[in-house]
Parts: structure tokens; sequence; C-alpha cells
């Protein structure tokens, strides 16, 4: 390592290769800012990495067994790549956008997820993802099917400036109960547009104004059309791909990436008090700011007040009830368990190259509610059949403090407990104007590949 | 789409400053730029080459620097078929690190890859250069590893080309082109999709499908 060339001033400064990190990283490169990105653990993703079966079970199990004896149940453990925060990405979402415009989709190849399921009455039904679909579903009665479609139509019919599309509607007035109650929609299939096509998490957004609720559903239903089967996509070899492709985007636009080099000592202006660089084995390096998750300034973060459990279950036969789906989603909404939150789980499989033949990787989330929080994913374990292991962990939420403006500190939050990454290129789009006080106008990258 | 052209991924390995980029850039264009910036903008380069009426279209992806501090991706190996581990043949410490990646390909990278030990910079023993490293022990650790072995000029194209044309000779075409096909009739399977292409699909301001 020739040591004696590393440059020791930079634009911005990263810590931490979570996905939130890596995407400002790249987009900062590509903006021709000088980055430098670190992180003090050995391998991409921070929070949301994935980690081999042999990580994970140093990570969750103070007794892991033995190389042998996991080998022989779970084969190499190559095979494995196992996302500790899972989510989906939404055919038709903001990460998809980025992924496109940033030409990140060269590294990375997707999959469709094959479904997505709703919890009722004790069964797994299958969202419809078309009209076909929709009209055998036995999720709702004929005429609330009738009621449904023209609630649906006026979803994908509505414009903005044109007033007789609104039906009378205003989307920034009348709360979604308002919208529901025009449609005549009933109870079961308020349930079904919140949770399983709004992906709302609870009935909060019901007594709000209708248009985030709008945005969602239309989000949900441009998805859908998108590829045809469920609004989801994921990635081949698993989420930490993402992290990793953006990283290299960084890279290639003059990013400096440190693996494995803990930050020994945060650096601060003595006069102003603003962040000046930070010590490492590797030197030290300046910047006039610092991007970073919120396990590098703990005291700078204040806890969201929510707490997540995640339980990630290895399985070696398909979810019962989903015609053998490779991957899906289940929603179980909160008021078919008389919760206050949804219960997600995400299913993925040996066609994502996440995990070796044969198996199955069955991830369960919530927000916890009760002091006992692996009893409250019971109703979704019963739901999985036979599971060969399983692995949990609670997650706190931070937040920063501050935005930032004093200290030049700009940290990302937590990952939440939403099934997609909407939330998470929020922050991406709020970080962005933060730091460099305009907002993130996506341009396609020019064909560099020579034939 | 020619049926009979083979994709490669053929990733970059090798010290700073050594040539990896100026191997790439004189097989891709037939160019050099003297005092080149370390590699910035190039995703991957891809370059076709015929041989014995195959085509084969290399993807060459660049460590565009992640090499340096130990930071290169689980990706960056990913499903690569072929390796260019490069040193500089003035520089013994370039080799000793030539052989590390070689020991990181062999745990990292799938089984069956080809890798090419490559040792560059051969024009500036002419120019008054002193030799640092044999061929011979080139030829010894390709030989204990199973390598191809090449010393090359970037500057002046020396033996460039023979190292593509080498790996596309090992490179099992037919094999290749059968996992390629049986690829095929898995990904239409199980949906994998090519987001660019949706991109520009006329249905992606489409209406609901519910």
């Amino acid at each position: 390592m020739d040591q004696e060339s590393i440059d020791t001033d930079y634009d911005v400064i990263v810590l931490g290769t979570g996905i939130t990190e890596c995407i400002l990283s790249g987009l900062l490169s590509v903006d021709g800012k000088k980055v430098l990105h670190i992180d003090k653990q050995d391998h991409y993703g921070g929070e949301a990495a994935s980690v081999t079966l042999s990580q994970l079970y140093e990570k969750f199990k103070q007794n892991p067994i033995s190389k042998e004896e996991r080998e022989s149940k779970f084969g190499k453990d190559k095979d494995w790549n196992v996302d500790l925060i899972p989510k989906f990405l939404m055919a038709n979402g903001e990460l998809t956008n980025i992924l496109i415009h940033t030409d990140v989709t060269r590294y990375v190849d997707f999959k469709q997820v094959s479904g997505s399921y709703v919890f009722k009455q004790g069964k797994i039904y299958k969202v419809p993802a078309n009209e076909i679909e929709a009209i055998s579903s036995p999720l709702m009665g004929i005429f609330e099917k009738r009621r449904m479609k023209k609630f649906l139509e006026w979803i994908s019919s509505y414009k903005e400036d044109e007033l007789s599309s609104h039906q009378g509607l205003d989307l920034d007035k009348n709360t979604m109960d308002e919208v529901y109650y025009k449609f005549g929609l009933g109870n079961s299939t308020k349930e079904f547009i919140g949770h399983a096509m709004a992906l709302w998490t609870n009935d909060d957004y019901l007594q709000q104004p209708a248009r985030p609720s709008f945005e969602r559903i239309l989000l949900y239903c441009q998805s859908v059309a998108r590829y045809g089967k469920s609004p989801y996509l994921y990635p081949m070899y698993g989420l930490g791909e993402l992290p990793q492709g953006f990283a290299r985007l960084s890279a290639i636009y003059g990013g400096t990436y440190m693996l494995d080099t803990p930050i020994d000592e945060v650096l601060y202006k003595e006069d102003t008090g603003k962040f000046e660089g930070v010590k490492t084995k590797l030197g030290t390096f300046k910047a006039p700011l610092v991007i970073a998750d919120p396990t590098y300034f703990p005291e700078k973060c204040k806890s969201t007040g929510q707490r997540v459990i995640r339980a990630i279950c290895i399985l070696n036969h398909p979810v019962p009830n989903t015609s053998n789906a490779d991957s899906l989603q289940i929603i179980i909404p909160q008021s078919q368990l008389g919760r206050k939150s949804d219960i997600y789980v995400a299913i993925v499989s040996d066609a994502h190259n996440v995990c070796s033949k044969g198996h199955y990787l069955a991830i369960i989330s919530t927000i916890i509610e009760t002091d006992k929080p692996h009893i409250e994913l019971e109703p979704a374990f019963k739901l999985l059949g036979p599971i060969e292991e399983k692995f949990m962990g609670i997650a706190e939420l931070f937040e920063p403090r501050e935005d930032g403006s004093k200290d030049n500190i700009y940290l990302s939050r937590s990952y939440d407990a939403s099934s997609h990454f909407e939330s998470m290129t929020d922050d991406v789009k709020d970080i962005y104007f933060r730091v460099t006080g305009h907002p993130l106008v996506l341009k396609q990258r020019q064909e560099q590949e020579k034939q | 789409m020619n049926t009979s052209v083979t994709s490669i991924k053929l990733v970059l390995l090798g010290e700073a400053a050594v040539g990896k980029s100026s191997i790439v850039l004189r097989f891709v264009s037939n160019d050099f730029a003297e005092n080149k910036e370390p590699t910035i903008g190039a995703a991957f380069l891809t370059q076709r080459v015929t041989i014995n009426e195959h085509t084969v279209k290399f993807e060459i992806w660049d460590t565009a620097g992640q090499e340096r501090f130990a930071s290169l991706a689980p990706m960056y190996y990913r499903n690569a078929q072929a390796a260019l581990v490069v040193y500089d043949v003035t520089k013994p410490q370039s080799f000793i690190k030539a052989r590390h990646w070689v020991k990181e390909l062999h745990e990292q990278a799938s089984k069956d890859i080809i890798i090419a030990l490559v040792g560059n910079k051969v024009d500036m023993l002419q120019e008054g250069g002193e030799r640092k490293v044999a061929r011979e022990e080139g030829e010894k650790l390709a030989e204990e590893k199973g390598l191809l072995f090449f010393e090359t000029s970037a500057k002046t194209g020396e033996n460039v080309n023979d190292v593509f044309l080498g790996i596309g000779e090992k490179i099992p075409l037919k094999n290749a082109e059968e996992q390629n096909n049986a690829n095929n009739e898995r990904e239409s399977s199980t949906q994998r999709v090519d987001l660019n292409a949706a991109n520009n699909g006329a249905n992606a301001n489409g209406g609901c499908g519910c």
C-alpha cells in the first residue's frame, strides 16, 4: 500500500456504507465532489448489509453451531447472502429511478417478486395483480369489487389540473376516510387498500388528508403495471448488492474507499465547533462536511421511540398456500390481530442466489408493542410451516437531533419497518438537499460503453 | 442478436499504477495515454474478438481504485469468468501483490475462472529501466497456479491482444453457450427484469392493473 500518496483533503467524508450513504456518495461523486468513504466494518452495507450464514450465526447466536454441522445442514457458506433489513423495491419507486439514472443497473440484476399476499381471518390471499385475478379473488364480494373498480378508475384518471377528474374530492382537504365513504367502500376493503396497497403500517392515515394515500396507491398500481406479477423487485444476491453498486459508481467517479477502518477521533474546528476531519489508522483526513449513519455519532441522534423486531427464518420448503412462490410478501394488517401496526413477512429463495439450493429465507418484522415482542410474531411464524433455524434481533430506530447546518455533520436515519425503500430515498433526497443546497435532479449518465 | 456471441466478464487486478487500465485502453481502442490519471468515469468497457468463428465479447471491469485500501466489493468477483492479474516488471512489490491477488481470486471467484498473469511495462526495459521481476519468476508462478502468462507493453501494444486471445481460446465456448441458454430459460421462468428497457416501455405510466 503506497501510503505516501493518500490525499488528505476531500470535499466530503462519508462514514458507513449503508445504502443511504452509498447512494449519496455516488451522487456526490458524479457531481464532481471529491469523496472519501470510510466504514469501520470490513464489508459493505452497514446496518443493512447482506451477510453469510457464518456471519449471521456470529451476530445472533451465543453458541454458534460447528462449521461441519452448519455445512451439512445448509451447504456452502458462500451461497448465503442474508439481508439484515428486509425490504423490496417498488418497481416504479424512487430507488428504481435512481438506479436507472445512475446506470447502477449495470452491476445488479433484478427479479420480480412473485406475489404480494394479505392475511385475512386466518388465511393468506394473493393481492390481485390484474383484472382477471381481481375477478376471481375471494377477497371481496361482487358488488364491493365494482365499487373498488370505480375507486381505482378515479385514482388512475385523476389529473391535478382537470377539476372534473377529481369527482368533487379535494386531496388536501378531504381525509382518506371521506374518500372511502364517497366510493362506498366497506371496512374490509379499506383495510385492503390502506395496508396492502398504500402500505400504511397503521390506521392513522384515515383521518389525515388523502393526498399521501392517493400517491401511495398510485405508486402501487403503476409498480404492478410495470412487470405484472407484483409491485416489487428484488436484486440477485441480495439487498447488499445495492450499496456495493452505488459504491462502485462513486469509485468510478473518483471516490476513495476504505473499509475496515474505524474512526479513532472526530476533529472539530476550534473556533466554530464545526466538523473538520477524522483520525484513522490510515491517517488524518479533512473535509468541510461529513455524512454518516447514526452509529458513528450516537450522541447526535435520538430515538424515534420505535423499536423494530426482525426474525430471520430459514425454511427448506416454500411457504404453504402460495403456489410454491419463489418470493413473496405477506402483510398481516394490524386489525386482524388486534394490533396497532402491521406485521410484514418478506420471503426470498435460492432463485435469488441468497441461500443454498432448496432453501427459503423469510424475514418477519414489525414495530414492537408489548414487552414480549417474540410472542407478537407468533401468528407470522405459524404461516411459514416448519422452520429450520431462526435468528431474532431488536433494533431501536434513531434519527438525527439536528439538521447538520450548525456543525456540518449530516446524519441519516435508521432503516425503518416499512417493506420498501421509499422512506430511505426520501432521506437521501433530504440529505442531498441539505448538503448541496439544491434539490436532487436525476440526469441520465452518458453512454460510456464502447463497442 | 448473433447466437454465437459468448459474453465474458473479465476483471482486472493488480497494484495501483501497474497499467491495468492502459492494457484495456490498448486492447479496446488501440490507444495509449501517457501519464494517465487514475481511472475515472469508466463503468466497464467492452470489446469483441473472434476466435475460430466464435465471437467473444469481453465485459471488462476495472477496480476503480477500490483495491487500494482492501475495499473491493464481493460484487466485483461475482460471475467473473476471467481475470487479468497485472504487475509491473520493474517493481518487485507489484509482483508480491500479484501473488496476493491470485490467492484472493482462488478464494473469492468461481472455481473455473481463467486467470492470466501479466507482467506489464516491458517497454521500460528498452528505455533504460531495470527489470526487477525475472520472466522465469512469472512463468514459475503461472505454472504453479495454472495461470496463463504474458509479458506486455500497453505503451507499444506488444502482446496485449495475445492476452485476450489467449483467454478467449481457453473459455469453454460451447459450455458457456449452453450455460447461457440454460440461464435464459431459467430467467424467463423466474421473471428476471430489465429495468432500463422497462423505463422506455409504454407501460411505465400505465394505469392500474387491479
